[in-house]
């Protein structure tokens, strides 16, 4: 499965989500081959990880199925999951890329039609669900995972469970000799779309996100409210199971601070303006939502989306950098202190959930990225003449909502593109 | 009030900002705060201000010259450096609080009978005079500060913890008498005077 045909005239994408999928689109569209490396077991990043997008709150399979049909239809787009770079040599129009690939442990014959998940008894960390569940050791990453596929945890290898579940398959799918291997891949010119992570939370120490359960992301809040997730689309808060129906949102948990990520990120002003929408979605006026902020940046034409949430009398705005969060020992409700700075009220509020605005950081920072490249403080990826063929796009060059992570994408395939066309000239 | 503080007055022309970031120690700062809020939620001594560090530089911004100058908000601050350490912007919170109190004193505009304060000039003019903290006169004027009778009444509460001070060699009841200094008490002194000279030079003052 590891034959790889590449030449320097190849673009390489590392990355498979919205921003690393639509370089590689656009880039193929164009008549280009590319091969598009993705960690995970399946394409998709962060966006598959959403319940909703803004500003229209249209479902995240939506785009992404479009563009999974481009990439199915499509012959010069190469697919390799869990793979990683380990290391890059050569110069412009002429690199060799090192691929470390993990082994799946289940070929090109899997239908996903799960037995081998009912013969495993084994549990592991649901990552898609950024570990708020577990999964059976043999699991689909998602439900609308491509290459739809399953994938063996390494946990159960050499173990009877294994060998259970490969007995369960049908179709012969499940290969327990697969072994990780390096490949050498040609490429003249190398897209970074590594994406972005969000910050650690634990590390804003007054919020307490290490110690008190009710207090969780808002990728974890994606996760709550979809009904892919592990309640099912229910906001049932982590500590007691019980229906969260007062949730507190703080903004700039970790962006525009000097002590975590000095940039702003964003996008959490609108994430959160969206996410009072499943708050009343699901609960209707008893669901109360209340934003702690400093300032909302709903980013260039969103600020009617800002106004519509203002008008919903279910949310409130309390400007306020929250100073720190204890728990009610009895009932296990987070109670928010701080000081407003619209008449400089001390309060001490209580909610049933905290939802923590994390900030975006690389994925990848950039001094982490096996090559030299330009990066400004944050470790984002600048588009620099010194970077030779290496581009950045999405969220591995800013802090950008899908939208413009999809622009970026496609200015980075335009940029290769004439890279591989010098190239192609030169051969010519 | 004093000349200083017509000529202050004058010179900024009713621009406190601006006079804060010139005189005030760490005062360019200020203008630095996006007022988020963490330093007064952060502040253990909080609900006992009348203005936040938030809300005073809020003030100072909005010009509210006599109003920051004669609160004794900053006089409150302990130094813990909670809001130091919280600050998003890493604004010196707690040195601005300490500056703006200092500033105020020079002025002749900070609350008269404010605790801290009257510790704080107890104590430096304790200090300055020998090179060397005359334990038992500062506890004496502390207790004295609000006439006779409450001193009285201060000290005979105290009396038990003084004595035992003395049986226990921390106390000498015979430093009432002029106590002990450092080796070269004229050298501390001519070094606090030049030190004084300089500041005031540098900021245009002349020592309240």
């Amino acid at each position: 499965m590891t034959e790889v045909v590449a030449t320097n005239q190849t673009i390489l994408v590392v990355g498979g989500g919205i921003s690393g999928m639509t370089a590689a689109l656009e880039a193929a569209e164009c008549g280009k081959d590319v091969v598009l490396l993705e960690k995970n077991p399946a394409l998709g990043g962060r966006v598959s990880q959403l319940y909703r997008y803004f500003p229209k709150l249209c479902h995240p399979t939506c785009g992404l199925e479009i563009n999974l049909r481009r990439l199915k239809g499509n012959r010069r787009i190469r697919v390799m999951t869990m793979s990683e770079v380990t290391s890059i040599s050569g110069q412009k129009g002429d690199y060799t890329v090192s691929v470390k690939i993990k082994p799946r442990f289940v070929n090109e014959n899997c239908t996903a039609c799960g037995e081998c998940a009912k013969a495993v008894t084994s549990e592991v960390p649901d990552a898609f669900n950024y570990n708020l569940g577990k999964v059976k050791a043999a699991y689909l990453p998602s439900a609308m995972a491509y290459p739809q596929r399953y994938v063996l945890d390494p946990s159960v290898i050499g173990t009877p469970e294994a060998d259970q579940a490969k007995a369960a398959c049908k179709y012969g799918a499940i290969d327990l000799e697969m072994k990780e291997e390096t490949v050498q891949i040609k490429a003249g010119a190398v897209i970074w779309a590594t994406g972005w992570q969000p910050y650690d939370a634990a590390k804003i120490q007054p919020y307490g996100y290490d110690r008190f359960a009710n207090v969780i992301t808002s990728v974890e809040f994606e996760r709550l409210a979809d009904p892919h997730g592990p309640t099912g689309g229910k906001i049932l808060r982590p500590g007691d199971g019980k229906e969260a129906k007062n949730v507190a949102f703080i903004q700039c948990a970790g962006s525009r601070d000097e002590n975590h990520l000095r940039h702003c990120s964003r996008i959490c002003c609108m994430a959160s303006l969206k996410q009072t929408n499943y708050v009343t979605e699901k609960f209707g006026d008893d669901g109360k939502s209340t934003i702690y902020y400093i300032d909302i940046r709903a980013i260039d034409r969103f600020e009617d989306f800002y106004q519509k949430v203002q008008a919903n009398p279910n949310v409130k705005f309390v400007k306020s950098k929250v100073a720190k969060i204890v728990q009610d020992e009895k009932s296990g409700n987070p109670i928010l202190h701080g000081v407003d700075t619209e008449g400089y009220n001390r309060y001490a509020t209580e909610h049933d959930l905290v939802v923590l605005a994390v900030g975006m950081a690389p994925s990848v920072p950039a001094g982490m990225i096996p090559a030299e490249i330009v990066a400004d403080s944050s470790g984002f990826i600048q588009q620099d003449e010194a970077n030779g063929g290496f581009f950045g796009a999405g969220c591995a060059t800013n802090a950008l909502d899908v939208n413009r992570a999809v622009q970026s994408a496609t200015a980075s395939a335009l940029r290769a593109i004439q890279v591989v066309n010098q190239v192609a000239r030169a051969e010519a | 009030m004093s000349d200083l503080n017509t000529q202050a007055k004058e010179k900024y022309h009713n621009n406190f900002l601006k006079e804060v970031a010139a005189n005030v120690e760490e005062g360019d700062w200020v203008k630095m705060c996006m007022q988020c809020g963490v330093c007064s939620g952060s502040c253990p001594f909080g609900p006992h201000w009348a203005h936040p560090p938030q809300e005073i530089f809020m003030m100072i911004r909005a010009g509210k010259r006599e109003e920051v100058l004669t609160s004794d908000s900053m006089w409150m601050c302990t130094s813990c450096y909670n809001c130091i350490v919280r600050c998003p912007r890493k604004l010196p919170i707690t040195h601005i609080m300490h500056g703006l109190a200092n500033y105020a004193h020079r002025l002749g505009l900070a609350p008269k009978n404010q605790p801290t304060r009257q510790f704080a000039k107890l104590f430096w003019n304790n200090i300055v005079k020998t090179g060397r903290v005359n334990e038992l006169k500062l506890s004496l004027g502390l207790y004295f500060k609000d006439g006779l009778a409450s001193g009285v009444k201060t000290g005979m509460a105290m009396s038990s913890v003084g004595l035992g001070l003395v049986k226990a060699k921390r106390l000498n009841p015979m430093e009432i008498l002029g106590g002990h200094g450092c080796k070269d008490i004229k050298g501390i002194q001519a070094m606090v005077k030049k030190a004084q000279e300089i500041e005031a030079k540098r900021k245009g003052f002349t020592a309240a």
